[in-house]
Formats: structure tokens, C-alpha cells, sequence
């Protein structure tokens, strides 16, 4: 960052609120201290990957081993699979997702009955206010192998069970499904909203011109819609290193046969901390991550910039 | 939507089609949407031999309220809902003073700092620590395991809420406040009697993305709590969902195996949603033209 550039930029200005604004600056001095505290006091915590860390000497008293937890990572197994996952569960989550918010967004501002439409979007909505922990639960109400929904139907139709608590093959298939059913809809409202804020006359004039509606939506529709797409598929390409922890631990939980596909980073740094107490290394995998996802907000952000100007964050 | 045009242009054949494909697509994901929870409901209600027998089906063969009845007679779910209730009102009032006092300050315009302050904010959406040392500094530096408090102060200020907030004050017209600093009245005063009364469409969205991330959440107990009686709604789900016989456990507990033929364990994790989720299905249609209105109030930038 350039730190120096605003340090010098803060001051004098830092100086003159003192003076003349003391009341604004007293309105943010709790939220300040808790970000000191909660956010940048963890960030001097990181030098914690740097060491071999033991929770008897503390961060000040563990000894120093420079790269040693980095290059005992890279050089894992674990390195390439966490990664893998993350990036290719969420690359799946965010194409099947935008695609279908928009298939959903066009498909609503298509529909003429305006209640119905009313009443679909609070339905496609709902899921995403449900916790993880809810899916999980009705995850099992409809994937177990003896009392499941979707087992029950494989035996009336006289085929085998399938045993979907053991395969790993399924589940980025099974958790791409849920991520949609859960945040499709709510990814909709903002399609929706770009395309209730286009201008209706282009329409009503290619309507004039004979335009079929599929016609409408192939070229009118979609090019509009471009750059709120853009926009949006850059943000969160920009947050593709994190792994959705709340979802996939609350999913899969401890269930190591299906580790292999849906291990993510985040989950790895749990167990890491959590049940391998390797303190250092965990620390170590989160600094790679929080690096990683760094670098990627600011490669979105740069192409953000060439591709549309106006869409970049900063 | 094309009501201009409904007497000037025949609709053709092709565009029937189409809208009825469009009619067929939203109907089938929006009963996917439903689906789950209809089944949840129903099931909560199955006779639990007949589910043990049937498995999980949308309209039970036989219909109980045994479930219910084993919730109502066991403490831990009227335990976690007062936990619940707790963090989220005291949270979210805790959440929503903190943000809107430092969302206005960035939001004046003659604050000099206040670029540099959104800076300080949106970095700590870019970069952060991770999970090992805010871990290691919430239980052994602050020593907050097992505190109802753990589960409100690290999460007290979302930085993406706080961004939106300052974006809600800054649509505000700055003639309101600089009038009332005609009349002697400070930034404070400004905020508490003139600025917060005139957003509250603002207010109660961003009121209810806290209340929403209070009432659902479990992480923080998953890390830091081990004390039965600070678990939280969505923890207990999750205690349930890894037991298989969390049920059983807790009939035993409270002595109350006798009162029931079999007792109901796969209705009662379905009766534990139903209450979980219970108050947001509620609330929801009231609510909902708040989250949509969070959503679309523009994007946020650092």
C-alpha cells in the first residue's frame, strides 16, 4: 500500500478535524478501536506463520523459522487438493449461479401477471435467508441411504440406492445444486433492478418493428445487462481463493471419505487449528490465502478498470 | 409489461410459447424453493414409525405431534432461543450504534479524514489476518471463550454494512445538517435528532442484515464456546445433524423416554427447523422489501 502517501495525506487533515470537527471524530472513535482491535491487532498476528508457534512461549517467545511452513505446505499433498477445490467449487458456484440469477431476473421481467411475479420472486428469495446448518439437516432428509427422499424414489423405481454420503464424485455437483437453490434468487434482484431501470421505449419500438420476444432479450436484454454481469462476475472472481466455510463444514462436516473433492482451504485451516493444533501452519495456509485473494481483488480491479471504467471498486 | 403495445401487435405464436416456457421455468424453481421447506414441515408432524418405515415423504402416512411434544418437554431448544433472541437484540443494537456513528462521520463532507477512514474500513475487506490469530487473540488474550459475549463483539461491525450505511447518509441532502448547525446544534445532536429519524428505510435495512447474521449465527460457537447453555439456535441444528441420536440423548435426559412408543428422532431434528427458521418465514413478507431495497441502493465503493 502506499503508506507514506497517506501518512502525509492524513495528518494535516488529521490536525485540522481535530480542531474543527471533534464530534464526528468522537462518533468514530469506538468503531475505529474495534477495527484496530479485531482486524488489524490479527494482521500483526500473521507473523505467527513465520514461526513454530507454541502456545507456552506465546507469539513474542516461539522460535523464528522463516519459510519452513510454507514450504512444508507447497510441498503437501493437501496443497494442490485444497486449492484445487477451492478455486474449481467456486468457479462452479459463481458460473451456475449467475447464470441461472439472470435466466431468473429476464424471466420475471418477461411475465405480464404482475402478482404472480410478485409472489415468485419472495419465494426464489427465501432460501438465501436459511442457515447452512438448516440445508445441511434437509440435506439429509433427501440424500441418507435409508430415510432420504431421493433413495426412497431410486427403490420405487426398482433401482439400486445410491450411497451419497460415501462418494465423494457427487458432491460438487450436490453443493453447486444447493448453491444455487439458495442464491439464485436472491442474485436475481439485482439483474432485475438493471433491467427495470432500462429504458422501456427501445423495447416498445422493437416491438413496433416486429421483434419477437426472444428477439427482445437475445438483443436488447443481454448486451444491456453486460455490465452489471461484468461487474458482478468480477467481484467475485476477486473472492474466488475463499472457500464458503460456512457451507461446506456445515455439509460435509467431518466426513473424511468426501474429502477429496470438497476440502477447502478454509476448512483445511480450521482442522489445521482446531484438530491438528499446528498453530504455525495453520496461520501459514491463511496468510496464503489472504495474500492470494489480495492479489486477485487487485487483478479483477485492474481489469474492472479496462473493461468498464465506471464498474471498478476503487 | 408490454401493455402499450397489446392492441398494436398481435402476439404470435413463437412469443406464447416463449412465455409459457418462462411461466413453467419460474413455476418449477420457485416449488424447488418451496419444496424443502413443505417437506420439513410436514415430516416435523410424520408419525415416527411410519418414518422409520418410509423414510422421508411429503405427506406422511400417519400424522403425530409427538415431535412436538418431546421439543417442548426437553429445556435445550427453549435454552438456545433465548441465547438467540439475545445476541440478536443486544447485537444488533450494539452493531447498528457503532456502524451508524462512524458511517455519518464519513459521511460529512467537510471531514477531512474521511477518505483515509473508508480506506481503514475497506482494507480490512481485503486483507485480513485469518483465522489463527483473531482465534488466539479472542481466547487467550481477551479471554472470551464461553462468554455470551464472544458470540457479539468480534462480529459487532460488518465493513461492507458499514460502507453501505455511509452510502444511505451521504444521499441525504447536506442543507439539512448545515442548518442545524446555524442553530448551534452539534454533530452528534445532528445525527441522533435530525439524520437517523429521516433514514430509517436505511436503518431497518442494514438493522435487519445484522439481525439476520446474529440470528443464524453458529461459527463463533463452534470455536469458542464448549458451555451447553450459550448455544445458539443454528449451533443446536448442527449438534443435531452430527448425533444421530441427539433425541434420544435428550429424552434420557430429562426422563421422558417412557412417554413414548418410539421415540421421535427423525421428527424431531424436522420439529428443530421448523422453530429455527420458524420466526424469519414469519417475518419474511413483511421484511423482505428491505433486503431487496439493500441490494439495489448501489454498489459500494472504497
Amino acid at each position: 500500500m502506499k503508506e507514506e502517501v497517506r501518512k502525509r495525506g492524513i495528518f494535516p487533515n488529521l490536525r485540522y478535524d481535530i480542531h474543527h470537527n471533534k464530534f464526528l471524530i468522537l462518533l468514530c472513535i469506538p468503531a475505529v478501536l474495534w477495527f484496530l482491535l479485531f482486524a488489524y491487532v490479527p494482521m500483526a498476528g500473521l507473523v505467527i506463520a513465520f514461526q513454530k508457534y507454541n502456545p507456552a512461549n506465546g507469539i513474542f517467545g516461539s522460535e523464528f523459522v522463516g519459510l519452513e511452513n510454507f514450504k512444508f505446505f507447497i510441498g503437501s499433498s493437501d496443497f494442490f487438493r485444497v486449492t484445487f477445490n477451492t478455486l474449481f467449487l467456486n468457479a462452479l458456484f459463481i458460473a451456475s449461479t449467475m447464470v441461472t440469477s439472470i435466466i431468473i431476473a429476464i424471466v420475471l421481467s418477461e411475465l405480464t401477471n404482475k402478482y404472480f411475479v410478485k409472489v415468485t420472486q419472495s419465494v426464489v428469495i427465501l432460501p438465501h435467508f436459511i442457515s447452512w446448518t438448516v440445508v445441511a439437516l434437509l440435506t439429509q432428509a433427501f440424500l441418507n441411504t435409508d430415510k432420504g427422499m431421493i433413495n426412497q424414489l431410486l427403490v420405487s423405481m426398482g433401482t439400486d440406492r445410491m450411497n451419497f454420503n460415501s462418494n465423494a464424485d457427487y458432491w460438487p455437483y450436490i453443493l453447486t445444486i444447493m448453491k444455487v437453490w439458495q442464491g439464485a434468487g436472491y442474485g436475481s434482484i439485482v439483474y432485475l433492478a438493471a433491467i427495470t431501470g432500462m429504458d422501456r421505449e427501445i423495447y416498445e419500438a422493437a416491438r413496433v418493428d416486429g421483434a419477437s420476444r426472444l428477439q427482445c432479450i437475445r438483443y436488447l436484454t443481454l448486451p444491456l445487462l453486460k455490465g452489471t454481469a461484468i461487474l458482478l462476475f468480477i467481484m467475485s472472481v476477486g473472492k474466488i481463493f475463499n472457500g464458503d466455510f460456512g457451507m461446506i463444514y456445515a455439509i460435509i462436516g467431518n466426513n473424511t471419505l468426501l474429502y477429496p473433492t470438497t476440502d477447502v482451504i478454509d476448512t483445511y485451516i480450521y482442522r489445521m487449528l482446531m484438530e491438528s493444533q499446528n498453530i504455525g501452519m495453520s496461520s501459514a495456509v491463511g496468510l496464503y490465502q489472504s495474500l492470494m485473494g489480495f492479489a486477485m481483488v487487485m487483478i479483477t480491479n485492474k481489469i474492472a478498470k479496462k473493461v468498464s471504467p465506471e464498474s471498478a471498486i476503487f | 409489461m408490454f401493455k402499450l403495445n397489446k392492441n398494436k401487435i398481435k402476439r404470435s405464436f413463437s412469443d406464447r410459447i416463449t412465455e409459457f416456457i418462462f411461466y413453467a421455468f419460474i413455476t418449477v424453481f420457485a416449488l424447488a424453493c418451496l419444496f424443502p421447506f413443505a417437506l420439513v414441515v410436514t415430516s416435523s408432524f410424520a408419525d415416527e414409525v411410519s418414518l422409520a418405515k418410509e423414510g422421508y415423504k411429503l405427506i406422511p402416512s400417519k400424522w403425530s405431534l409427538d415431535a412436538y411434544r418431546l421439543l417442548l418437554q426437553t429445556k435445550s431448544v427453549f435454552n438456545s432461543y433465548k441465547v438467540t433472541i439475545f445476541i440478536t437484540v443486544v447485537g444488533t443494537m450494539l452493531s447498528m450504534m457503532f456502524t451508524s456513528a462512524m458511517a455519518y462521520a464519513m459521511s460529512v463532507k467537510n471531514f477531512r479524514i474521511r477518505n483515509g477512514l473508508s480506506l481503514f474500513v475497506y482494507f480490512t475487506m481485503l486483507f485480513s489476518g485469518g483465522l489463527v490469530a483473531s482465534y488466539l487473540l479472542i481466547s487467550n488474550v481477551l479471554n472470551l471463550k464461553d462468554s455470551i459475549w464472544v458470540l457479539i463483539l468480534p462480529s459487532l461491525i460488518q465493513p461492507y454494512n458499514m460502507l453501505l450505511m455511509r452510502n444511505f447518509f451521504a444521499g441525504i441532502p447536506d442543507s439539512l445538517a448545515e442548518s442545524a448547525k446555524i442553530d448551534g446544534a452539534n454533530d452528534i445532536r445532528i445525527l441522533m435528532s435530525i439524520i437517523l429519524p429521516i433514514s430509517l428505510p436505511g436503518i431497518a435495512t442494514i438493522g435487519l442484515f445484522y439481525a439476520l447474521s446474529y440470528w443464524n449465527e453458529w461459527y463463533k460457537v463452534l470455536l469458542y464456546m464448549n458451555d451447553e447453555n450459550l448455544y445458539t439456535l443454528q449451533y443446536l441444528i448442527m449438534k443435531i445433524l452430527r448425533e444421530i441420536n441427539y433425541a434420544a440423548s435428550e429424552a434420557a435426559q430429562y426422563d421422558l423416554t417412557s412417554g413414548f412408543s418410539l421415540l421421535p428422532s427423525y421428527s424431531y431434528r424436522m420439529a428443530t427447523i421448523v422453530v429455527t427458521i420458524g420466526p424469519i418465514i414469519l417475518l419474511y413478507p413483511a421484511l423482505q422489501k428491505y433486503f431487496v431495497k439493500g441490494l439495489t441502493v448501489g454498489s459500494v465503493k472504497g
